[in-house]
């Protein structure tokens, strides 16, 4: 598969372009021609107890880009991608801070106004594509909605087009798929004619929060390759969201490391892939199984994350952390700079951790 | 919204003190003879001396849905007992044994419930005389159905289950496991089940008796009064009203009791 | 292999209540043909009447004598009437499916656009209002609903006139108008029952993946509710319209005597009162037949709607 090595390639020696681009933070209320979302310190509540589930994100999505969000289940990867959406469930809501697409908030705008944009200049496809499916409606009914709906295409355009967007996912027989229901259609399948709903409109921003984890590998590379193609022809940017660091290395431009509801580390590829500084990314890149590492143990980070209740005044990570210093348990560290676009959220200095085994 | 079960549970437990109370008072007293008729003070409109009114023959209406109140809980009461221990023998053979017996029983249990609920009272009430007592036991087997399910699929659910094997395993009787182990799991949905049998049985019954093949003289009952209402609909509506509430109103305590208690369950599991 | 089970499952069943509805006129205490004419008939008058009745000679083969004659559609004559049961049972029929029918509908009329919103509207004060009504609703019985109907409708408001059923064939209107009432008493409970479950499962289904998935293309509320919530929530309450059915049936023997309209339930009143055991018999035998058959036949269009079944 020549296309699938290509983007590797690509994944591993980003083009410089796309490096220069993002190589800095952008400041709070700044805005720039390619930016096209920008969360900045967001944070999102739990109703009834007004603690938040997330805070402080910072985070931007440039044109054509690809940014990758990594994190255990529970950090708060999903709730982040549900917020920019406008879907949280009803037992959460937007604190602080702000949402921008395009450069319009998101956090202002009314339901209606953000209805209209999604679907339209943002969409989303989800972790289980066997349910995220209506059952009993054809994927025809399900794909031609949204295009009747935003591009006020008429019966036979709207089919016409949808039929191009399943062939673009790589599906074959895009006809017959249109007229049969999804239990008919095997995992990858569903998954495809997700993505093929979710791009149809051609929306600026794609959410695809876990997108492949419950697909098998030979399936979530073929996945992967279909987003990767549709950037390239597109430009659409891609908030991929995935707790596996290896297809996030092979597919993102950039990344940003969640913890218990923070970012704790975020930077372009190689530099979080070359030099990681937070010991919980250290730790992350640690756990994945090498073939050179063949019959040792894997490595899991000990202990577990803290519930909601359990996040103290300090470091989310130092009950973890094998560095913990005094200081890690009374402050919380700041997300700072490393050089280029590299954020770290830690007190220990990066040359400590240069003796650690990645 | 557990709140909401519960109180949804606590108004119905009050409804059925309330008319509880009121059948156990009858018992003892009531403010005029049931049976006593005043031709001359006859369909007097609800009053200081008659608070619900007299009927067409000067019976005070307030004695004898009073006295009416005794009858539906006491049908209720004894039906629900029968649908209880006939739907409890038939579920647990059917669950415990499983394969062929099963099949038949539960086939059976279909082809009751294929009688839409008061058709089978009244074919039982057809081939004996009406009365309390027949109409008790018919609306009794109307029941059955709804036990023999709730508790064959109790016993499906828990046969299986580790504690039951590990039981069996250490040498428990058959007797045993039914009664310590597997009981304990289905006793609540067996009591919702009571309620709203309960509740179905005291609207047969109104329904039967309104027909004339429930309940008969000098027994009184609800559905009674209403079929001897009708015919003074026009001059008399207070005298179809007071019957017809209580029915109603037991119908809901018992309802809402079974509907508060499943809410209850359902959370906890 | 699954309609295969089913069919049997459905034989089986119609097989029972042939058995039950056979032998519970066979426990009538002493011979049912002297309890018919009573102590001082004779005894040619008693074995002429179980004749008549087919109860002479061993009970098995009395079973299989009416058995075979039910199968041809030969539900013996009645007593009291002396005609075929079948030709007065369809006498009857009209009346009482028709009211059924207008009661079927009623109930679905109401209760789907009810159930809906109460489910919208979970939690607040409209579906609290809803819960509460159709809880009322379940507690009325259906005859005194009628009661209370013509008090109000009958006798003080005059809408309609009461005890003067229209035959179709003569004034169709007027015949629609006779029925609207005992249609509604019956429709009440049944409206509750729909109520009910079309909100259990509406907010059931609202809480899957697909709902997330429509919204996510920007579908407005009314859209993702009517379009993909409705058609999977409906999908159950077929079944419970089918067993609505069965009830309506039931309930319009009862309210038929309320209205004094001449239907099944008039007849069966009647039948019951002259001991008419071979017409009681047939009444009872082709209700629980329409039932089970109705019930056969929901499960079916409920396997047909389900794609997920439908398309193995």
């Amino acid at each position: 598969m020549p296309l699938l090595t290509d983007w590797v390639k690509k994944a591993i020696e980003p083009e410089p372009s796309s490096q220069q681009r993002n190589c800095r933070l952008p400041e709070a209320g700044e805005r720039d021609e390619d930016e096209l979302l920008a969360v900045r310190n967001l944070s999102v509540n739990v109703k009834s107890s007004s603690r938040p589930v997330i805070e402080g994100i910072d985070l931007t999505v440039g044109r054509g880009e690809i940014v990758g969000i990594v994190g255990e289940s529970g950090c708060g990867k999903s709730v982040l991608s549900l917020s920019i959406m406008g879907l949280l469930p009803s037992a959460l809501k937007l604190g602080g801070g702000e949402l921008r697409l395009n450069g319009q908030s998101l956090h202002q705008a009314s339901q209606r106004q953000i209805r209209s944009m999604r679907g339209k200049h943002m969409s989303m496809i989800f972790q289980d594509p066997m349910t995220s499916l209506n059952p009993t409606l054809t994927i025809g009914e399900q794909l031609t909605e949204s295009l009747r709906l935003h591009l006020k295409l008429g019966g036979r355009e709207a089919r016409e087009r949808a039929v191009l967007w399943l062939r673009r996912t790589g599906l074959p027989r895009p006809e017959a798929i249109l007229s049969s229901y999804p239990h008919q259609l095997s995992g990858g399948m569903r998954q495809r004619v997700m993505i093929a709903i979710a791009l149809c409109c051609e929306p600026e921003l794609l959410i695809a929060d876990e997108p492949t984890t419950a697909l098998d590998v030979t399936i979530q590379a073929q996945i992967l390759d279909v987003l990767f193609r549709i950037r390239e022809e597109e430009q659409t940017s891609i908030l991929f969201i995935s707790h596996d660091l290896g297809v996030i290395a092979e597919l993102c431009d950039r990344v940003a490391v969640m913890y218990a509801g923070q970012i704790v580390e975020q930077g372009t590829v190689e530099e979080l892939f070359e030099s990681p500084q937070h010991p919980y990314t250290i730790g992350l890149m640690k756990s994945i199984p090498k073939p050179e590492k063949k019959g040792m143990r894997l490595y899991a980070i000990p202990g577990t994350v803290p519930s909601l209740h359990d996040r103290g005044e300090g470091c989310r990570f130092q009950s973890r952390c094998a560095h913990a210093a005094a200081i890690c348990l009374d402050a919380m560290p700041a997300l700072e700079h490393r050089g280029g676009s590299h954020a770290v959220r830690c007190f220990l200095a990066s040359g400590e951790r240069r003796e650690m085994d990645v | 919204m557990e709140s909401k079960s519960t109180l949804t549970m606590r108004l119905g437990l009050a409804i059925i003190a309330l008319l509880g109370t009121m059948a156990a008072v009858s018992l003892l007293y009531v403010p005029y003879d049931v049976n006593e008729m005043n031709i001359a003070g006859r369909l007097q409109s609800p009053g200081a001396l008659h608070w619900f009114g007299t009927d067409n023959f000067g019976r005070d209406i307030f004695s004898r849905v009073m006295e009416a109140s005794k009858t539906a809980f006491l049908v209720g009461a004894v039906a629900v007992t029968i649908g209880l221990v006939a739907g409890f023998i038939i579920g647990a053979t059917a669950g415990y044994l499983g394969g062929w017996t099963d099949e038949v029983l539960m086939r059976m249990i279909d082809a009751l419930l294929a009688f839409p609920g008061i058709l089978l009272a009244l074919i039982l009430v057809t081939v004996f005389e009406p009365n309390l007592f027949q109409t008790m036991i018919a609306i009794g087997v109307l029941s059955v159905p709804n036990f023999a399910r709730v508790i064959r699929s109790g016993f499906f659910q828990y046969k299986e289950a580790e504690f039951v094997v590990a039981a069996r395993g250490l040498g428990a009787s058959h007797a045993t496991v039914i009664l310590r182990h597997v009981m304990p799991h289905i006793v609540s949905p067996i009591i919702v089940a009571a309620s709203l049998s309960f509740s179905t049985a005291i609207l047969v019954e109104a329904a039967l008796s309104y027909l004339g093949l429930g309940v008969q003289p000098p027994d009184p009952s609800w559905g009674r009064m209403l079929s001897e209402s009708q015919s003074y609909i026009g001059k008399a509506p207070w005298f179809a009203l007071a019957p017809g509430v209580f029915i109603a109103l037991t119908v809901l305590g018992f309802n809402l009791l079974g509907d508060g208690l499943r809410d209850l369950r359902d959370k906890k599991t | 292999m699954y309609w295969a089970r089913k069919s049997f499952t459905l034989l089986l069943t119609l097989a029972f209540v042939l058995l039950l509805t056979f032998f519970a006129f066979r426990i009538i205490p002493g011979n049912p043909a002297s309890a018919i004419l009573g102590m001082e008939a004779s005894q040619e008058q008693i074995s002429e009447l179980e004749q008549k009745l087919g109860i002479e000679g061993p009970l098995h083969l009395q079973f299989f004598r009416w058995a075979g004659g039910v199968i041809q559609l030969d539900f013996g004559h009645s007593i009291r009437f002396s005609e075929p049961v079948l030709s007065l049972i369809a006498s009857r029929l009209p009346v009482t499916l028709s009211l059924a029918a207008m009661s079927l509908a009623i109930t679905l009329l109401v209760a789907l656009p009810l159930g809906i919103a109460a489910a919208r509207a979970r939690g607040r004060f409209a579906d609290l209002f809803i819960s509460l009504t159709s809880q009322l609703g379940l507690a009325i019985p259906s005859f005194w609903m009628g009661i209370v109907l013509i008090l109000v409708f009958g006798l003080t408001l005059k809408w309609f006139t009461v005890s003067t059923f229209v035959p179709w064939s003569e004034n169709a209107w007027l015949a629609l108008k006779s029925l609207t009432l005992p249609a509604i008493a019956l429709a009440v409970p049944q409206i509750a029952i729909v109520v009910r479950y079309l909100r259990t499962t509406m907010l059931e289904q609202m809480n899957e993946d697909y709902v997330r998935t429509a919204k996510s293309k920007g579908l407005s509320n009314a859209n993702v509710y009517y379009k993909h919530v409705l058609r999977n929530a409906l999908i159950p309450v077929v079944t419970v319209v089918g067993i609505n059915f069965g009830e309506i049936l039931a309930g319009s023997l009862v309210i038929e005597g309320v209205f004094t309209l001449p239907g099944m339930g008039r007849l069966l009143m009647t039948a019951i009162g002259n001991r008419d055991y071979p017409l009681v018999q047939g009444m009872v035998l082709l209700i629980a037949f329409t039932v089970i058959i109705i019930n056969f036949v929901v499960d079916l269009s409920y396997r047909w709607l389900d794609p997920k079944i439908r398309l193995k």
